[in-house]
């Protein structure tokens, strides 16, 4: 079971007010999370990564155990801790803007 | 009684305002979508319970939302969880990708950016919805960088227009200040197939085959700090045009500087801003009942954003243009550095026709009198990037 911690605007979207537990096949990485997220709230994609490119949003970071993971490549695996449950994935959008 | 319902799109969420046909008293729901840029939102005409939204965030993108029933609940069409037919759910509402196939689009042409290089499209957010005059389900948007996409079904998936950004003078086209929008789509609601789109900076386009294939239309408009050749086609940066429904083929138009009609559905243009204090400027609206009763915000200048003088002052023309009067009455006229976006101005369509705006400053003020006077609905919300009305029975 991995957990995910959404930021405020994307809860709102996503109509979910804590943490998402997903379960993910195989290895976690930021690449198979994100597309079980995506799988079970569809309204949720094109707004961490772009709809064309598959890349990362340029304001969306990803935390975990107090390291950013942001530029980490998207299959590379995620922490054990959080492949374990054990610590969230955070998505945080990035301090940038009003 | 008839209704009134005021749709707004701010810097924060959208806020919905609703009155009797009195207009004295209003109702204010909102922020709906709070924290994310609501550019705009419009009900259909074909069914007013049925609104379109365009949410977005510099952090998280493009979300369309739709309501079903005038505007008390929303959901991202096809954002919840539809299986398509291999099993996969879709997610497709928020997707906007520029149609390069070889079977329908056109490649990813290029356009000028602002430092005179060639720069392929990139999609950035949806600035202006238009719901169909017939069908609740089709919609167009107009997109940053410039393209006009269709839904068909209710919002839920969005196909481009190619034939527009495909036109062989994209390559001319530039972003405005504010980035190169799509703003204005007018539906033509008596030619068939004929549409208006009006890009900065490009200018107008017209399309008579429902989009398919697409000409400018911007003959008579002057841009001569921007654009040296008096001839150009393309270039322009047209803030906004607006026409009566009975009258389709005249159009008002607010350039960047100068006010403009045509008469001939955009072959030619005309310059009507008479003595108005300042031609620059960015709504323009029509009044609902009289087609040469025409409304315009004049702004001091491209690098002040604000009225002249501290006066916020509507100008109104009986006469189509050239001879334009203050409509000052409840509205400020000292220290007010306030400015009104090109889609922030609506009319309703009561007997007495009602006028609408929202400025930078978070007021939205209504006029039930044709602008004769003024009062604000709500003074406080986020900076108002969009109003629209909708008359109910």
């Amino acid at each position: 079971m991995i957990r995910v911690v959404l930021p405020a605007h994307l809860k709102t979207l996503a109509h979910v007010d804590r943490e998402v537990k997903l379960d993910v096949p195989g290895r976690a990485t930021q690449r198979s999370v994100l597309d079980v997220l995506e799988a079970s709230y569809p309204m949720l994609r094109g707004t961490i990564r772009d709809h064309a490119t598959g890349q990362r949003r340029p304001f969306v970071r990803f935390f975990a155990c107090s390291e950013d993971l942001s530029h980490e490549l998207p299959d590379a695996p995620l922490p054990d801790a959080v492949a374990t449950g054990a610590e969230p994935l955070l998505v945080v959008g990035a301090m940038a803007g009003g | 009684m008839s209704k009134v319902r005021v749709l707004v799109g701010t810097k924060k969420g959208a806020f919905v305002l609703a009155s009797d046909g009195k207009r004295k008293r209003w109702k204010v729901s909102g922020p709906h979508f709070a924290g994310w840029e609501i550019y705009h939102l419009k009900g259909s005409p074909a069914d007013p319970n049925r609104i379109y939204v365009s949410q977005s965030s510099g952090w998280f993108g493009q979300v369309i939302q739709r309501s079903d029933d005038g505007g008390r609940t929303w959901d991202a069409p096809g954002g919840g969880v539809t299986m398509s037919p291999e099993g996969m759910p879709k997610g497709e509402s928020n997707k906007f990708v520029y149609d390069a196939s070889p079977e329908t689009g056109k490649p990813l042409t290029t356009h000028q950016f602002y430092d005179g290089t060639q720069r392929p499209w990139e999609f950035k957010r949806v600035w202006h919805l238009e719901p169909s005059l017939a069908d609740p389900d089709t919609v167009y948007a107009g997109v940053e960088d410039a393209a006009i996409f269709r839904s068909t079904d209710g919002g839920q998936t969005w196909q481009e227009l190619p034939g527009l950004r495909g036109h062989e003078s994209g390559p001319k086209w530039q972003p405005g200040a504010g980035g190169m929008c799509l703003h204005t789509i007018l539906l033509d609601p008596g030619t068939p197939g004929r549409m208006f789109i009006a890009i900065s900076a490009a200018g107008a386009f017209r399309t008579d085959d429902g989009g398919g294939t697409w000409r400018p239309v911007n003959r008579g408009l002057k841009s001569p700090y921007a654009l040296p050749d008096p001839d150009a086609q393309v270039g322009h940066c047209v803030h906004r045009i607006a026409m009566h429904r009975s009258r389709p083929h005249v159009l008002f138009m607010q350039k960047h500087w100068d006010v403009m009609r045509s008469d001939d559905a955009g072959e030619s243009w005309q310059e009507v801003s008479g003595n108005l204090p300042t031609d620059f400027g960015f709504p323009i609206e029509v009044h609902a009942h009289e087609p040469e009763t025409i409304y315009v915000v004049p702004i001091k200048s491209d690098s002040e954003h604000f009225p002249p003088e501290g006066k916020l002052r509507v100008y109104r023309s009986r006469t189509g243009g050239h001879e334009w009067e203050a409509l000052t009455k409840g509205l400020p006229q000292r220290d007010c550095y306030v400015n009104v976006l090109r889609d922030a101005m609506a009319v309703d369509s009561l007997d007495s026709c009602g006028i609408y705006f929202g400025t930078t400053g978070g007021q939205v003020y209504a006029s039930a009198d044709s602008g004769d006077t003024w009062a604000s609905i709500v003074r406080d919300l986020p900076a108002v990037l969009s109003v629209e009305v909708q008359t109910l029975p």
